[in-house]
């Protein structure tokens, strides 16, 4: 027996190499560390910041005091912006109500086709979602505005000869926030419906269910996660949405992210600003914590 | 899902839905070629708006400034995405659920307070606000789309082809290079499109991290919009749906060919 | 060769801490001596150790205690690219992103082989396993079969010292399983390199190794040829896993060298035994007796270990009838060969029918109680 030749250096006496190699611990923490450290800086810090910043308040030329104190939360609390924030939220829900009611009958339509047209039915739900976002938006007030394609077409049919006066109103801002959500909506939907085998619809046509039965008793309850995460992923950029109220409410439409940006940098209030983003951010987060409970936070969050 | 034909009503609405989701953009090319500067009503075709946006020096600008932050901030974001990534799908380490978390946050806060968060960040930092500061934002809100995406396709690999890798007598270093990487590049690939696009898209962070001289597509056209309609606008949008639509159709038929 | 054996576990322990902070022996103290050269099976249900064994000697994990000796050296944390030892992957673990060639080209590149002499035996691997016309195809355009023979080529080319297969035909149906079973031993004698082989699958094991090591909860059971263990298994685990058996409960009440007498309290009857362990007058065993053993007749014979019993149950497989008998309350199975041809139910055996059983002493092997 030769166990007693040359012993490798590497078996008795632990090197550098192979403490890196054998502590997978220290090997995770290693690739996880870049994100931590930058997203910790970037966006957990900022964060806090702003968290701090709202329990200060506003100096004589919009610089900030260094006085703790609760007045901003305090002066949220006034009727205006409890309306303004009602108003956000009932805009969300709408939002989403709504792209949830547009988007589930096309998830399904597509999630039902031929594997051959459904990549190609699903790209063509991508491409404007992969143009920008303020070029759709420009797109609608081209449609919307007085004497644009809308009220050509409604004149051009003898439904009406004067201008719809759409633009500018909330109906306008519902028509831009829902155009922009819908894809997130769709994608979640179809990943979920597309999951459920034809085999289990088989076998509840074969128990005697009826196709609208097999649709509520089995296909709409299979197709709850997809439902939860389009939600979250329309909701949430719903509520802090600022930018469609912007371009196509005009002055009427202001919700919480328009009193946000206008604090930050129209009125220079940053604390008072800081004060409605948390209270956005409460908002939102409880919404997605409730949700996320309930169901979890399920891979069709990731398109 | 099933194969059989699905009602009528359905196949209408779907069409529909398809026609509310395209009329805007087609509205849009069609208008880019309109001989009036209201750009209101059909009064024939040019092609001027596009000769006009090809010597404008504001957008050219922007399309600078867009394209270096959109290149640089998703070369970083998906070197430091694709790690993490890896590290949450192969490793256990403390702190697991928290670094989990933190890959969420940008999918539950909202845009508007990210960039009011990083506009307060910056400002006590006493960074000058451009290039740099809307960068370092957009490879903050790119790291988890990246590592999301990655993570997705990393599921379900096989870690038996590392080992064989090491096992025909590749290091840890080769094994990565020549076996991990190649394997995992089509997510990365993806990941890598996502964090492009959302750079490219990104109106509201830009909004409160930029400075002056730092104005990017989107911010340019967001004040073209508002203030004066003109062709001009369409045309931008034309070729930028274009570019897109190609390269999105190049990135389709690569997935069916390997497929 | 400066060793007389290929691979040898000394005293091998290896514990894992569960999520849930318990800890697992999943090898406990194992010592197993490979031979240059040998057909080695390491045959057990999953999570017996079988498979943590085999990837302690490629590398993957390695000893909580004692070491492995490869050629007779003690390979410690040795990483798996330092060892020369190659693996047969249960899922093939094929690169995607290569073709055939460029596969089983890797490991020859990692050598800094010559393109020239990777060239030429990258062609005979691929000769060996009849994939030459494939080289240009990339794994997801093969059948199982075929990716199977890559994984043997990619892992052969390199000439190991051993090669590690971990039931690498798994995933293949039936009858492919049959016939590269044969291919695999064709082959194995062919470039004579010593392999180990993990299956939970008793036949495949009993078809194709010179010796099986048969694994239960982190321990060897037994080490030896086929015969060996399916004819004289030492524990009523071995005799139970591998094919079938009848186990009675007795109490020895003489030992003549290898000879037994054992006496089952459930017949009040004496059987004459073999010993397979050791055993002493007056020790409470288990008797074991395979049920294709037991020789059935109509009528007595004179011979010693001959019990009457009664048909409850008689099953026709086909090549066999499978009967199932009462004996003294216990129930005792006896697998009989049909080897006339008939369609005559009166030549089958029937329920209620009394029967002759004779156990022939050499088979009735007396093994410790556990």
């Amino acid at each position: 027996m030769a166990s007693s030749a040359a012993v490798p250096t590497d078996v008795k006496r632990p090197s550098l190499l192979r403490l890196i190699r054998e502590n997978k611990v220290a090997q995770g923490l290693t690739l996880i560390s870049p994100a931590n450290v930058y997203l910790v800086l970037f966006m957990v810090v900022p964060l806090i910041l702003v968290g701090i910043l709202s329990f200060l308040s506003r100096g004589e030329y919009g610089q900030v005091l260094f006085q703790f104190n609760l007045s901003n939360y305090t002066r949220l609390l006034d009727p205006i912006y409890g309306r303004i924030l009602l108003y956000s939220l009932g805009v969300g829900v709408a939002t989403t109500v709504l792209s949830l009611l547009i988007g589930y009958p096309l998830a399904y339509y597509i999630a039902r086709a031929p594997a051959r047209q459904r990549s190609l039915l699903l790209f063509l739900v991508l491409v404007p979602f992969w143009t920008n976002f303020i070029i759709r938006i420009y797109a609608w007030i081209m449609i919307l505005r007085a004497g644009g394609f809308l009220d050509t077409v409604v004149q051009w049919l003898h439904i009406s000869d004067q201008p719809l006066h759409l633009l500018y109103t909330p109906t306008a801002v519902m028509i831009g926030m829902v155009y922009e959500f819908l894809p997130f909506m769709i994608l979640p939907l179809f990943t979920s419906l597309e999951k459920i085998e034809n085999a289990v619809l088989e076998a509840a046509a074969d128990l005697g269910a009826p196709p609208y039965r097999v649709f509520l008793r089995v296909t709409l309850p299979l197709s709850i996660p997809g439902m939860i995460a389009g939600t979250i992923l329309v909701f949430i950029p719903a509520m802090g949405m600022f930018v469609i109220p912007d371009l196509m409410g005009g002055a009427k439409t202001i919700l919480i992210g328009n009193v946000i940006r206008n604090q930050f940098l129209t009125a220079r209030d940053w604390p008072f600003g800081a004060a409605a983003s948390m209270i956005l951010m409460v908002l939102t987060m409880v919404f997605t914590f409730y949700y996320a409970r309930r169901a979890g936070l399920s891979e069709e969050l990731v398109v | 899902m099933s194969e059989k034909k699905p009602p009528v009503w359905l196949r209408i609405y779907t069409f529909l839905v398809y026609l509310y989701i395209y009329i805007p953009i087609i509205i849009l090319v069609i208008f880019s070629f309109n001989n009036q500067k209201l750009n209101i009503t059909w009064k024939g075709f040019t092609t001027q708006w596009y000769a006009v946006l090809f010597h404008d020096r504001l957008v050219q600008l922007a399309t600078r400034n867009t394209l270096i932050i959109a290149l640089v901030s998703t070369a970083i974001a998906t070197i430091i995405g694709t790690l993490a990534a890896l590290a949450m799908q192969r490793y256990r380490f403390p702190g697991y659920d928290a670094s989990e978390a933190l890959m969420y946050i940008p999918i539950v806060i909202p845009e508007v307070v990210m960039g009011i968060s990083l506009l307060v960040f910056f400002v006590l930092l006493n960074m000058k606000l451009g290039l740099v500061t809307i960068t370092l934002s957009h490879i903050a809100f790119n790291i988890p789309f990246v590592a999301l995406v990655v993570r997705a396709r990393l599921h379900g690999y096989d870690n038996s082809i590392d080992e064989a890798a090491m096992d025909l007598g590749a290091n840890e270093m080769t094994t990565f290079w020549r076996v991990t990487l190649p394997t995992i590049m089509p997510g990365i690939l993806a990941g890598a499109m996502l964090a492009l696009t959302l750079s490219l898209d990104d109106y509201v962070i830009t909004y409160f991290t930029a400075g002056p001289g730092s104005t990017t597509l989107p911010l340019r056209v967001f004040s073209m919009v508002r203030f004066m309609v003109t062709p001009e606008v369409n045309a931008l949008s034309t070729i930028w749906v274009l570019i897109v639509f190609v390269i999105l159709l190049i990135g389709q038929l690569a997935r069916n060919r390997r497929a | 060769m400066q060793s007389e054996f290929a691979v040898e576990l000394r005293d091998v322990v290896k514990k894992f801490i569960t999520p849930e902070g318990n800890e697992l022996i999943a090898v406990d103290h194992v010592n197993i001596q490979i031979r240059n050269g040998e057909f080695f099976s390491m045959l057990g249900s999953s999570g017996c150790g079988k498979t943590t064994s085999l990837r302690m000697i490629a590398g993957f994990e390695w000893p909580t205690e004692g070491d492995i000796y490869i050629e007779g050296e003690p390979q410690g944390h040795r990483p798996p690219f330092l060892r020369p030892v190659n693996t047969v992957f249960q899922s093939y673990a094929l690169f995607q992103h290569m073709t055939v060639f460029q596969n089983v080209a890797f490991g020859l590149e990692m050598e800094h082989a010559t393109k020239s002499e990777i060239k030429s035996r990258v062609g005979r691997a691929l000769e060996m396993v009849r994939l030459s016309s494939m080289d240009r195809r990339r794994p997801s355009q093969l059948s199982g079969g075929q990716q199977q023979r890559v994984a043997l080529a990619r892992a052969l080319v390199k000439t190991p010292d051993v090669l590690l297969l971990d039931e690498p035909l798994g995933a293949l149906d039936l009858k492919l399983r049959k016939e590269m079973q044969l291919e695999l031993k064709a082959l194995q004698q062919q470039v004579g390199i010593t392999f180990i082989y993990v299956t939970h699958d008793q036949e495949e094991a009993l078809t194709m190794s010179d010796r099986i090591a048969v694994m239960s909860y982190g321990r060897v059971l037994q080490v030896g040829p086929a015969v060996e263990i399916y004819e004289r298994p030492t524990s009523r685990f071995v005799a139970d896993f591998i094919g079938e058996s009848n186990f009675f409960d007795g109490t020895v009440k003489a030992v003549n060298q290898k000879k037994a007498v054992v006496t089952i309290p459930a017949w009040k009857q004496d059987l004459q035994a073999t010993l397979v362990a050791d055993a002493a007058a007056g020790d409470a065993v288990v008797v074991s007796v395979r049920p294709e053993k037991i020789q059935i007749s109509e009528q007595p014979k004179t011979n010693d270990n001959c019990l009457e019993g009664v048909v409850f149950n008689s099953t026709y497989i086909g090549s066999d009838t499978h009967l199932f008998l009462d004996v003294g309350g216990q129930q005792v199975k006896a697998w009989e060969q049909n080897r006339v041809s008939s369609l005559d139910p009166h030549l089958f055996y029937r329920k209620d029918q009394k029967l002759w059983l004779t156990f022939p002493a050499e088979n009735v092997l007396v093994l410790p109680k556990e």
